[in-house]
This record gives structure tokens, sequence and C-alpha cells, in this order.
């Protein structure tokens, strides 16, 4: 092990030599040199490398669930305020839109996953990258639908600020209601615009031929980006789109 | 890299359960049930998300650590709420303090 963190110590780039076959090398005489081209200077194995950055995500994954949280205590917080209110503005958004993006997005999920697979199961370039260019096509059918809904919400005078119209009976909550939408589903559509940018990369990646069984972990990793804007969404549909829906 | 291959159709079958679940929610919503409609969309949303972290994030083959990285956050976020809500839920409680 100390061998090859010498050979390659001084190096700008910190990218092992290539190795053709890894398991052609015979065991025995050179096996601790028997690594993964993949495999970066400062991990052992690739093993305890695909840990480090699963684990990485994972802390980020945390961090987003912490930013996301503020936009979900503030919601808590009003709708508390006025629950009544709330189910009113809330009546207004229009659920077959609503429930139509929560299945994409779940699609999106199950043909990120498959992706996943693919890379996992050395698929070809071919498989993995239809699984990656469905994901990204749902993605963006969902960020359709997101368009026609602001764009009826503009039509509708249901974008606070001065132009903010309604004709309920609770205005000033319904104000803040619609606030606390374009915020959330704001931040999540930006999240999903940043998804469909690394799915793109992830594509180019897949289409080289650079994922197999032995090395997956770029793709493993945005899936696990795609999976937690996905779960984001599950909260979301029913807190904004459901909560009045009984009146109807 | 030793990462768990789970089958085809265990990845099918959270997306049929997921889509179930959407359907319930939507239609439990369709109906008046005081505070029992909140319990059901948010107990089926964590269902829902619980299925996802699992078997799409592969939580479910994943090292303590990941665990316990990725429960924690949850369990924050349940910190930020309960304390929050502690203090706006009980203004007013006793008399002559800020309400």
């Amino acid at each position: 092990m100390l061998d090859r963190h010498a050979e390659h110590f001084p190096g700008p780039i910190h990218q092992p030599p290539l190795v053709a076959n890894v398991d052609a090398i015979q065991p025995g005489v050179h096996a601790e040199h028997a690594y993964h081209p993949r495999l970066q200077h400062h991990f052992d194995d690739m093993e305890q490398q695909v840990e480090a950055s699963t684990l990485g995500m994972w802390v980020f994954l945390v961090t987003e669930i912490m930013f996301f949280g503020g936009l979900f205590m503030a919601y808590l917080v009003y709708r508390w305020a006025s629950p009544t209110g709330f189910q009113e503005a809330s009546n207004h958004l229009n659920v077959t839109w609503g429930a139509v993006n929560t299945a994409v997005l779940i699609c999106s999920s199950l043909t990120m996953a498959l992706g996943v697979r693919a890379a996992q199961t050395s698929a070809p370039a071919r498989t993995q990258v239809g699984w990656i260019v469905a994901t990204m096509v749902l993605g963006a059918a969902f960020l359709g639908v997101k368009v026609i809904e602001y764009t009826d919400k503009f039509t509708h005078h249901l974008v606070p600020g001065p132009n903010f119209v309604w004709e309920g009976q609770y205005p000033a909550a319904a104000e803040i209601f619609y606030s606390l939408y374009f915020c959330m589903t704001g931040l999540h559509a930006l999240h999903m615009i940043i998804g469909l940018g690394i799915m793109t990369v992830i594509a180019i990646m897949a289409w080289r031929g650079q994922f197999d069984s032995t090395y997956y972990t770029p793709v493993e990793v945005s899936g696990l980006y795609w999976h937690f804007v996905d779960i984001v969404w599950i909260f979301l549909f029913p807190l904004l789109y459901l909560i009045g829906y009984h009146y109807h | 890299m030793s990462g768990h291959v789970a089958p085809k159709s265990l990845y099918y079958l959270i997306f049929l359960a997921l889509m179930i679940g959407t359907g319930v929610t939507v239609l439990v919503a369709k109906f008046d049930l005081g505070p029992l409609n909140n319990i059901v969309m948010l107990s089926v949303a964590c269902a829902k998300a619980l299925l996802v972290i699992l078997f799409f994030m592969h939580v479910r083959w994943s090292s303590r650590l990941t665990w316990v990285v990725a429960g924690s956050g949850f369990f924050w976020l349940l910190i930020l709420f309960s304390i929050t809500m502690s203090d706006y839920m009980s203004r007013g409680w006793v008399p002559g303090t800020l309400r």
C-alpha cells in the first residue's frame, strides 16, 4: 500500500496508471499493486472510496433536509396561525396537475434506480444512457407542468405582491400561502433544473462507457440527489395541493 | 465495488407501492375526516419517503454510518419542528404572558 502512495505522491494528478485488466494480474506476487484505475491515491481500496463518496453525499443531503426544513417550518407556523385560510387558498391549486407531477416524479425515480442498476450490472452504455435520458425527459415533463401551473397563477393574480387578488374570506392567509407555495415549489424546481444539469453530465460519462460494476459512484451519488428531490415533492404535494380538496 | 444489486422486480414493486400511496392520498383528501385528513396524508407521505430512502436510495444495504447520518437529518428536522411548535402552540396558556 505504501508503495503505491510513494509512486504517485508528487504527481499533480492523483490518477493511478491504467491497468488494463485488474483480474489478469497474478494474485500473490504483485497483489498489492492490483488496484482499479479509478481508485484515488488517498483511499485504501474501492470499497473505502465508495463508502466515503456515499457518506459525503448523505451529509450534503442532510444539509438539504434542513434547507427545505426551514420552509416546511414556516409553512407549519403559518398554517397553525390560520388553518382555514390555508385550506381555502389551497383549494385553488390544480390537484390533477399536482397528482400528475407526483406520478411523473415517481416514474423518474424508478428510471433513475434502474439507471443506477444498469451501471451496477455493467449493462451496455446504450442501456445506461437510456435510463438516464428517460429520467431527464420525465424531469423536464415535471418542469413543463410547473410552467403551466405558474402561468395559471400569474393570469389569475395569485402571485403575492401588489397584483395579488383574493376574493375569498381570508386574503391575508391566502397571500402567505401563495408566498410559501412559490418559495417551496420554486426551490424544488430549482433543484430539478440542477438535477437535469447533473444528469446531462452523467449521461455523457455513461455514453463514454465510464461506468461498470467495478465503478459507478457518480451515477449512484447523483441518483441519491434525484431521489431526495423526489422525496421533497412527496411532502409538498399533499401539504400544498390537498389540504382543501374536500371543499370541492 | 461491493454495492448490493437489487432485483428489478423489487424496484417495480416499490414503484407500484408509491403509485398506490399517491392514489390513496388523493382519494382520502376528497373526504372531510377532520384532523384525520392530516394524519393520513402525512403517514402515507412518510411511508412513501421511507420506501424511496430504503430501496431506491439503497440505505437498506448501506453501512451503519450512512443510517446514522441519514437518520440524524430527520431527527434534527423533528427537533426544529417540535421545539418551535411547542412555543407557538403554548402561547397564551399562562395568563398575562405574551401571545
